[in-house]
């Protein structure tokens, strides 16, 4: 089983189109790996989808980085 | 002041006979049929288990994978055709003319696979698993739209919807817009990718499609005695059109001038023609008023010859009508026989293949029309293309609703 932050980078590697190398910890989705504002709602989506949970809308704009979606996952299903 | 004029200076396609002009042309030219069983999805319900799909088609490298994922596939067809229709043109865009060429590629149906996933996501799901890209992924206008993104096309963007005169009509009104000058180039056509289980059932149910399926190939057979419904086809046409000087000015490359577009609608039946083809008759007749040109010099016609029993018989009756003596003389195809029927799509990609005609001298075949039906008398191609003089070709193409255009081109001198 990999551990939440591998699943959490395979994610937004596929959602993004980009390597999973380029996915850093620190990497922001709009900065570093060219989401636009459609791109992140979908990659929320995604991480709702992997993770079975529902993520509120106003906690969702909090994660702009692939460290807070990791922190997120952890925090609340952990 | 006289007309601008408008040429044709790029083309593009994506077909069940290949992912780009030449591939299709060489095999349209020698009579291949595109149809094959379909295995999308399971069929065994259907009363036809047939189509003529786009085959073996990548997005790379026209499209990054990433972009094309949020696209229905009818918007992939249609941007592929649309980037080698600009790239064929060799048009730049420049600060200076980016608010001159626009965008005019429509469809019929539209992203009806999307529509039905979506429905499966709210059924199974509920509405929090709809992507953000749905609609955007789906709607018709979305291969202008982001054909304009690709390239800064900052002039009109539009996509025409009428059923399967969709591609005639959006390349005719874009040469309206050249010659009224609100442009000076356009990148025009439709593109289609019905062949879904709630497309495939729709026509079906209208009982206009055939359901030879034990011969796929042999099932687009325009005017034959034995033809039974038309073959659902998917893919994309898309040209590049220009005001002529300017294209003279930068030394493109012109296939052949536009002159003249014609429209009627028939008023009569939501799928139905009128028997006498009137309709059709106008459409091409208001082509041919428009372009100013004797029937006689008039070679080859790309019929809509859907192969479905009342629509072969009353367009016959409608070139009769509209060429007069010159019937006789004139060449007439279906190349619907090969690649079925696009719907928005097919006005598009056929009149490629009929600016194609001109420029090689070729009319393309109508396959598998082994007996011709009662009063269908012309000159069909039949089985082989046939070498001939075309100085100028007529491509028609009737929808749903009774939406008929017509499209005249002809070699520039």
């Amino acid at each position: 089983m990999s551990s939440i932050e591998e699943r959490v980078k395979k994610i937004v590697a596929e959602q993004l189109g980009v390597k999973e190398e380029e996915v850093k910890n620190e990497a922001s989705f709009v900065e570093d790996l060219g989401a636009d504002s459609l791109d992140t709602v979908e990659l929320v989506m995604a991480l709702e989808e992997e993770f079975e949970t529902e993520i509120p809308d106003e906690e969702a704009e909090k994660i702009t980085t692939v460290q807070l979606a990791i922190d997120y996952v952890n925090s609340n299903l952990g | 002041m006289s007309r601008r004029r408008v040429v044709v200076t790029g083309l593009g396609m994506v077909t069940p006979l290949g992912n780009d002009v030449a591939s299709t042309w060489k095999g349209i030219l020698e009579g291949r049929s595109g149809a094959t069983p379909i295995q999308a999805f399971d069929v065994s319900a259907f009363t036809t288990r047939f189509s003529a799909p786009v085959k073996d088609f990548t997005v790379e490298p026209y499209l990054p994978v990433k972009d094309a994922r949020k696209m229905d596939p009818f918007i992939q067809y249609g941007m592929v055709a649309g980037i080698q229709a600009f790239e064929d043109s060799g048009l730049e865009i420049t600060e200076e003319n980016a608010c001159r060429i626009g965008a005019a590629i429509g469809a019929g149906i539209g992203g009806i696979g999307s529509i039905e996933d979506g429905t499966h996501i709210i059924d199974t799901k509920g509405p929090r698993r709809i992507s953000p890209f749905f609609v955007p992924g789906a709607i018709i206008n979305m291969i202008s739209g982001n054909l304009s993104i690709k390239y800064g096309l900052k002039g009109p963007n539009i996509s025409v919807v009428t059923a399967c005169t969709t591609g005639t009509h959006n390349i005719g009104l874009a040469a309206r817009m050249i010659q009224y000058g609100e442009a000076d180039a356009m990148v025009a056509g439709g593109a289609e990718m019905a062949c879904t289980p709630v497309g495939l059932g729709g026509f079906a149910a209208a009982r206009a499609l055939s359901t030879r399926n034990e011969d796929p190939q042999a099932a687009s057979r325009p005017w034959d005695k034995d033809r039974d419904g038309f073959v659902l086809g998917d893919g994309a046409g898309v040209v590049v059109l220009e005001e002529y000087e300017m294209a003279k000015a930068r030394g493109a490359k012109i296939y052949a001038e536009l002159i003249g577009f014609g429209m009627s609608g028939d008023a009569y039946h939501m799928t139905s023609p009128p028997e006498n083809g009137e309709g059709a008759a106008q459409s091409m007749q208001n082509a041919i008023n428009d372009a100013k040109i004797d029937v006689a010099d008039i070679n080859y016609i790309n019929a809509h010859g859907t192969s479905t029993p009342a629509g072969d018989v009353a367009e016959c009756k409608a070139v009769k009508t509209v060429m007069g003596s010159s019937a006789g003389e004139v060449a007439v195809s279906s190349t619907k026989s090969m690649i079925g029927h696009l719907l928005g799509a097919a006005g598009s990609v056929e009149a490629i293949f009929s600016i194609l005609s001109i420029r090689d001298q070729v009319a393309p075949p109508t396959i598998n029309l082994d007996n011709p039906d009662e009063g269908c008398d012309l000159n069909f191609v039949p089985h082989i293309a046939q070498e001939r003089k075309i100085e100028a070709a007529l491509s028609n193409s009737f929808g749903f609703g009774g939406t008929n255009g017509s499209l005249l081109f002809r070699k520039l001198p």
